[in-house]
């Protein structure tokens, strides 16, 4: 016999399997109209939880935009009710010198972060985040200046906007009816609750949940900007000593004061955690990824399934003709693994692209590698659900269903 | 019966032993009250080096015989071997290599996987058994070019005729020569000339070293080919005889 008598003679599983991969992608390849289907499927879902998963993260980035921007502190402390960044609960200025006092604090900065009413060339009025800086050290400016220098803010009345705020919602009316809004700039002026402020600087930073402009200034002129309250210190920035662990100082802090510290990742934590716990904004993603995720469970267990189905006539000839149970099933999953993965580079790709055009718009977008691990892993539940609907209908294929004509 | 039928001369086995032996194989589909009875106790022997013609009404269980002597569906009771080996007493696996390994398929509508080439359809016996590609890749051209294919070898099964495809269909169940060959309804879907051109290939290349083929078939204008012609009736093998004459008469 010319196989028999040929030394190569084999009939191992796994090579088996081996030499039926070809078969297999040949097969799923060939398909043109279930093989865009099925890829199609998968890109959908894949796109959708990307995108919109991107869409939430960057969005709750936002809401601690601000306390990525500010750097350097290691520990924020403040009143013990303060549920996240925005939840202004102010403190005795005295608090600042019991802070300060706290073994293992290198130094301790106020910084007062509050709304504030901007009146407009137009005579419309703009709420702001109002942000004053410590005077002597400027810690928690801006990360980065467009125009003019942080140290400008120890200028008489002296602001810095940021920048989507000059170009937007602070911007001055058009030159002529009809016209584009003209951004705001170095030397122009603005009224804060009745006080003349000067901008001597543009600046980048991260957008804020509300979208809101930033106005920086230093923390005497901000309580003087400030609508008058007997409280207005809103937190205590703090470095700890080298070497200690900023958790650890938070504990101190805590016990010394009676105030709350989290460090900068708590922090963080605390404000995603309210805006998690008491806003609709995850249901509602939760919903969109939902879907994506079912209609993409849907098309590509539907398109794989009638795939095989299609196919089940060819799966019974190779199993007749010696092909085993365990080499089909490796056939089908490779089958699912490889439209899976296209469909999920394409998904995610399109995703990035999406999110990349919108880099300059107000859409928040942020796209970390978690993401795509999470997004990965829903695509290979839905291909894992695919293949196993389909290896089921393989597995108890009878081969004799290839005699039914 | 028609006139061609009753002159066919039937040749006599050429090989010696029993390929395959059945005795008093039963299967039933379903239970109770829907149950059908397809096959009452068959007794049969397939000499090696025969091809034998199952013949018979439709639903007489001609392609339910064919399905447990190839060890593609299991029978209910009886005793059926295939060169001595049971499948009833191999597990699942060990069945499929044997079958992989001693049993070639020729069936109704070709079966052949549309997105492979022909080469690569008729190589896939070859490449279940451990042959590396490229060696089942030429040989299968080698095959493909015997049964007349060798200028076609690249091309997909649906740009072929019926009769091309039918060519290519016996090319991979010959490729790996196994021993016995089973045929279901080989030339139904081929018109009659075609039909005698594929026998006559059956006949020709499958034949020989001791290989048995069984093949079913309604169209009595191929009784010519076998070397005997089992005829089956309701679940049984009635008559066993060496040329359609006896079976229908002249």
């Amino acid at each position: 016999m010319w196989c028999g008598s040929n030394p190569v003679w084999s009939s191992k599983g796994k090579e088996q399997a081996r030499r039926m991969n070809l078969i297999a992608l040949k097969m799923i390849f060939g398909d043109r109209a279930k093989f865009f289907g099925i890829v199609m499927g998968v890109t959908l879902a894949s796109l959708v939880i990307t995108q919109q998963g991107a869409i939430f993260i960057g969005l709750m980035s936002r809401t601690f935009g601000f306390i990525s921007d500010a750097g350097f502190p290691d520990v924020w402390v403040m009143d013990r009710k303060v549920q996240f960044i925005d939840d202004v609960k102010p403190l005795q200025d005295t608090k600042l010198y019991e802070v300060r006092g706290v073994e293992g604090v290198a130094w301790a900065v106020p910084l007062y972060k509050g709304m504030i009413r901007a009146r407009l060339e137009n005579g419309q009025f703009q709420n702001c985040n109002l942000i004053g800086l410590d005077d002597a050290t400027l810690v928690a400016g801006p990360p980065e200046m467009v125009l003019g220098r942080l140290e400008d803010l120890r200028r008489a009345d002296s602001v810095i906007i940021d920048v989507i705020g000059a170009e937007d919602k602070l911007a001055r009316p058009p030159a002529t009816p009809g016209g584009p809004r003209i951004p705001l700039t170095v030397g122009d002026s603005l009224e804060l609750n009745d006080h003349r402020a000067i901008v001597v600087g543009i600046c980048k930073g991260s957008r804020t949940f509300q979208s809101q402009p930033n106005v920086y200034t230093t923390y005497s002129r901000a309580t003087t900007f400030a609508p008058r309250e007997r409280k207005l210190l809103t937190f205590v920035l703090v470095k700890a000593a080298p070497g200690l662990d900023p958790e650890v100082l938070c504990d101190r802090i805590v016990r010394t004061t009676g105030l709350a510290a989290y460090t900068r990742d708590q922090f963080k934590w605390l404000t995603v955690s309210y805006f998690l716990k008491y806003t609709g904004i995850p249901i509602n993603f939760g919903i969109a990824v939902f879907l994506g995720f079912t209609i993409g469970t849907v098309i590509t267990g539907f398109m794989f399934y009638s795939f095989t189905i299609d196919n089940l006539r060819f799966f019974g000839t190779l199993k007749a003709m010696g092909v085993t149970n365990g080499s089909l099933m490796r056939m089908v999953l490779l089958q699912a693994f490889v439209v899976g993965n296209i469909g999920f580079g394409l998904g995610v790709g399109v995703a990035s692209v999406f999110g990349s055009s919108m880099k300059e718009s107000q859409l928040a977008f942020k796209l970390p590698w978690q993401l795509l691990i999470v997004s990965g892993a829903a695509v290979t539940v839905i291909c894992v659900a695919s293949a196993m609907l389909s290896m089921r209908r393989v597995f108890i294929l009878e081969p004799a269903v290839v005699f039914k004509g | 019966m028609t006139s061609a039928a009753s002159a066919i001369e039937v040749r006599p086995g050429t090989g010696e032993g029993v390929a395959v032996r059945c005795r008093g194989v039963t299967k039933t589909y379903g239970s109770g009250g829907s149950a059908v009875r397809a096959l009452r106790g068959i007794d049969l022997d397939v000499r090696a080096g025969e091809l034998l013609m199952l013949v018979g009404p439709s639903g007489c269980g001609k392609t339910t015989l064919i399905s447990v002597v190839a060890g593609v569906l299991d029978r209910d009771g009886g005793e059926c071997e295939v060169f001595g080996a049971d499948f009833e007493k191999m597990g699942s696996t060990e069945r499929t290599r044997y079958r992989g390994k001693n049993i070639g398929f020729v069936f109704q509508s070709f079966n052949l996987i549309p997105t492979l080439t022909i080469t690569e359809n008729v190589a896939v016996p070859l490449l279940l058994n451990g042959v590396p590609r490229k060696a089942a890749l030429a040989r299968s051209r080698e095959i493909l070019t015997q049964v007349g294919l060798g200028d076609r070898t690249g091309e997909a099964p649906q740009r072929l005729s019926g009769g091309q495809q039918q060519r290519v269909a016996i090319s991979r169940a010959l490729v790996h020569e196994p021993k016995l060959i089973v045929c279901d309804e080989p030339t139904s879907a081929l018109d009659h000339e075609t039909g005698h051109k594929v026998m006559e290939l059956l006949r020709g290349v499958a034949m020989g070293s001791g290989r048995s083929l069984i093949v079913v078939t309604h169209d009595n204008r191929i009784f010519e080919f076998a070397d005997r012609i089992a005829h089956m009736d309701d679940g049984r093998v009635d008559r066993i005889v060496t040329s359609a004459k006896d079976l229908y008469g002249d």
